[in-house]
């Protein structure tokens, strides 16, 4: 099949600039506004065929000019994991509650962002010069913990505010280290191929809300689309250190330079042996890197796709990412490219016919 | 029953063959082989799905939907060491405990033996701790890779009146659906019978297949587990006293009005029935009765021992009753 769009991904200041704002948004699950504003600023030439739904969910239908063309959708959740404020506890400090997958041993002494204005405040903890060595054993528990705004933050604040942490994007020589890269990464593809999308598919781009509490903006997203593929893109853990004990290391998940990582199987989704091939193939001819994601737990909004209606053959592709759901992520510039170019130089070739072969 | 249908013969057939959930193609292909001639129609929808239709909707009838799933539990490569050895993640609920020392087969052939690293004293065997070995010598000898997926391997055994194999859960099932389509009478129902995919990862080809077929009452086809073995958990199924008739499991509550259907056709047919109140656990029910705007369904078991071992027991009585009980059920017109 010809690649009739050849397409070069570049990331140069203007992408550094859009990630950077993407990545340094706060949109915690369920109050995801502020993506959804880059998303329509960015994607103004898509706005006559652009709306957000019930849920928030942003949904693009980008039609092409071919024939025969697949209605392909793709999902970038807009949500990040983080936290919620539950109940003022004196002047200033609030307890809080988690929202999605936080680990909460790491948030003592974390500077945060609350609220829309993004009001500076800090998770706080006792000082080391007062506890005890068996205090020093415990890892603190979302609970015992509360955010500071200072003297006179309640007047900035409201009970049910999201908070993230106060991370700006960073480039790090051949990386980039940010918070909420999961999924911004994805975001951030997801309209990089919008604006340069093969004309031999009907690209239906859903920037969805709440996958951190479980698939949920994907399930309405893929419903309204009503879709022939489906694929998620997301970012993936990258656990590829030796083990402490400097035996192998077999539960890497991904590993940072390998490329974009095609899933077979985790928690919520058993990846579409065809569309598995079809990803694998572009890459080999192409000459794109790509890794197998490890099979094992988690979910990305594949898993909502996949079962809607009458089912959708679905797959997910994900940036390989050190330190996920931290305050701080890590993720290779090249990953973020080579992802972009394996999903573009896929859908170039997609063609309806390997949906009708044996291999389901 | 058809001319020279051998249940026992169609049983061995389908649990021999692997078919983890999301590699059902091969268990698929036998399926259709099987049914082809005594269907009107059959596809495979997206996921996988076969669905096969035997009548056409007349005046009184229903639209039913049948439901027994193709996919077993397996395991699925995650890494090959320098040595060849192959770690493995699990596809549905597999036990560490029913790994130690046994055998598996890959949907590519290659058959392997599962092993273990050293345990300190009185740990668990878990998952991480185990590996496949293929026999292989190194990484480039390993005829498996990152992604591969095996099933068990285990030959069926016929124990007489017990039968036992790997996959009971759901061939066994599977194969009651079969004996019902080549057992059935021409009535005035449409009956969808949907060989499903992915139910050992959480009912998800009976979800979307039931979207597709729309049916008016469903039925699931599958094993739930007994009470009748030395000190094991409280539960009144016992293998040999009949298709048991599910009344609620944690997945759902069966339709009142679809239990009694049951209840009444096994009374009709003079069979011994139990009723299941099944503690943990779930089947395609559940998805079929959330589908659109809800549909009534129940569940009919196969009574079974050691359901996720390499070695599931069921009683041949159970199982040929059952096929009676589903053939009787869809044949006639249903007032629910």
């Amino acid at each position: 099949m010809e690649n009739t769009n050849k397409f070069s991904p570049e990331f140069g200041e203007k992408e550094l600039d859009l990630l950077s704002r993407l990545s340094n948004a706060l949109s915690v699950s369920g109050d995801e506004q502020e993506v959804r504003e880059i998303v329509y600023a960015e994607l103004e030439e898509f706005k006559d065929s652009m709306h957000t739904d019930a849920m928030g969910n942003v949904l693009v239908s980008r039609q092409g000019s071919g024939p025969n063309r697949v209605r392909v959708m793709i999902a970038g959740h807009m949500d990040e994991v983080g936290m919620m404020l539950t109940e003022e506890d004196g002047d200033g400090l609030f307890k809080f509650t988690i929202v999605g997958g936080v680990d909460p041993r790491q948030l003592v002494g974390k500077p945060v962002i609350v609220g829309r204005n993004h009001v500076p405040a800090v998770i706080g903890a006792k000082a080391i010069h007062l506890t005890t060595r068996e205090e020093r054993t415990q890892a603190l528990k979302a609970n015992q913990l509360r955010v500071d705004l200072g003297l006179g933050g309640s007047k900035l604040v409201e009970i049910g505010d999201r908070l993230t942490f106060d991370t700006k994007l960073a480039v790090l020589g051949p990386s980039l280290r940010g918070k909420a890269l999961d999924d911004r990464l994805g975001v951030f593809n997801l309209i990089q191929l919008l604006k340069h999308a093969p004309e031999n598919i009907d690209l239906l781009a859903a920037f969805t809300v709440q996958e951190e509490l479980g698939l949920r903006g994907a399930k309405t997203s893929a419903y309204y689309f009503n879709p022939e593929v489906g694929i998620a893109m997301d970012s993936t853990p990258a656990n590829d250190m030796p083990d402490f004990d400097g035996e192998d290391n077999p539960r890497y998940n991904t590993k940072l330079d390998g490329g974009p990582a095609i899933y077979l199987l985790d928690g919520a989704t058993i990846g579409d042996h065809r569309l598995i091939k079809w990803l694998s193939e572009t890459g080999d001819s192409e000459g794109i890197p790509y890794q197998y994601r490890q099979a094992g737990p988690g979910g990305t909004d594949a898993g909502s796709i996949h079962k809607t209606r009458a089912g959708v053959p679905s797959v997910s592709v994900s940036v390989p990412q050190r330190y996920l759901h931290s305050a701080a992520g890590l993720v290779r510039i090249d990953d973020v490219i080579n992802t972009l170019k394996l999903m573009h130089a896929a859908l170039s070739r997609l063609d309806r016919s390997i949906l009708n072969s044996q291999e389901r | 029953m058809a001319e020279n249908f051998d249940l026992l013969k169609t049983l061995e057939m389908l649990v021999e063959t692997p078919g983890p959930s999301g590699s059902e193609r091969i268990i698929r292909n036998k399926i259709e082989d099987e049914i082809r001639d005594y269907v009107d129609d059959m596809y495979t929808d997206a996921l996988g799905n076969l669905i096969a239709r035997k009548g056409i909707k007349a005046e009184g009838g229903k639209r039913l939907m049948i439901s027994a799933h193709t996919d077993e539990i397996g395991l699925m490569v995650t890494h090959i060491d320098e040595n060849g050895f192959a770690r493995f993640t699990a596809i549905g609920g597999v036990s560490p405990l029913t790994c130690l020392g046994n055998r598996v087969l890959f949907m590519n052939g290659t058959q392997g033996v599962i092993g273990i690293e050293r345990l300190d004293a009185n740990e668990q065997p878990s998952l991480p701790k185990l590996f496949i070995d293929t026999g292989a010598t190194s990484k480039e000898d390993s005829k498996v890779t990152v992604g591969d997926v095996a099933g068990f391997e285990r030959p069926f055994l016929n124990l007489g009146k017990r039968l036992v194999a790997k996959s009971m859960d759901d061939r066994a099932a599977v194969a009651v659906a079969i004996g019902a389509i080549k057992k059935m009478q021409a009535g005035p129902n449409e009956v969808y019978f949907v060989f499903s995919v992915q139910e050992e990862v959480g009912l998800r080809g009976s979800m979307t297949a039931a979207y597709g077929v729309d049916p008016e009452v469903g039925i699931a086809v599958d094993v739930t587990r007994t009470g009748d073995t030395p000190r094991s958990a409280k539960m009144e199924v016992a293998l040999g006293n009949g298709p048991a008739i599910k009344v609620r499991d944690s997945s759902f509550l069966a339709d009142p009005r679809v239990i009694n259907w049951m209840v009444e056709e096994a009374k009709a047919q003079g069979m011994p029935y139990q009723m299941e109140v099944l503690e943990a656990g779930g089947t395609d029910g559940a998805s079929i009765q959330k589908t659109r705007a809800g549909v009534p369904a129940g569940c009919l078991s196969i009574p079974c021992r050691y359901i996720h071992s390499p070695s599931e027991m069921i009683d041949r009585d159970d199982l040929e009753q059952c096929v009676d009980l589903l053939a009787g059920l869809v044949s006639k017109k249903i007032e629910l």
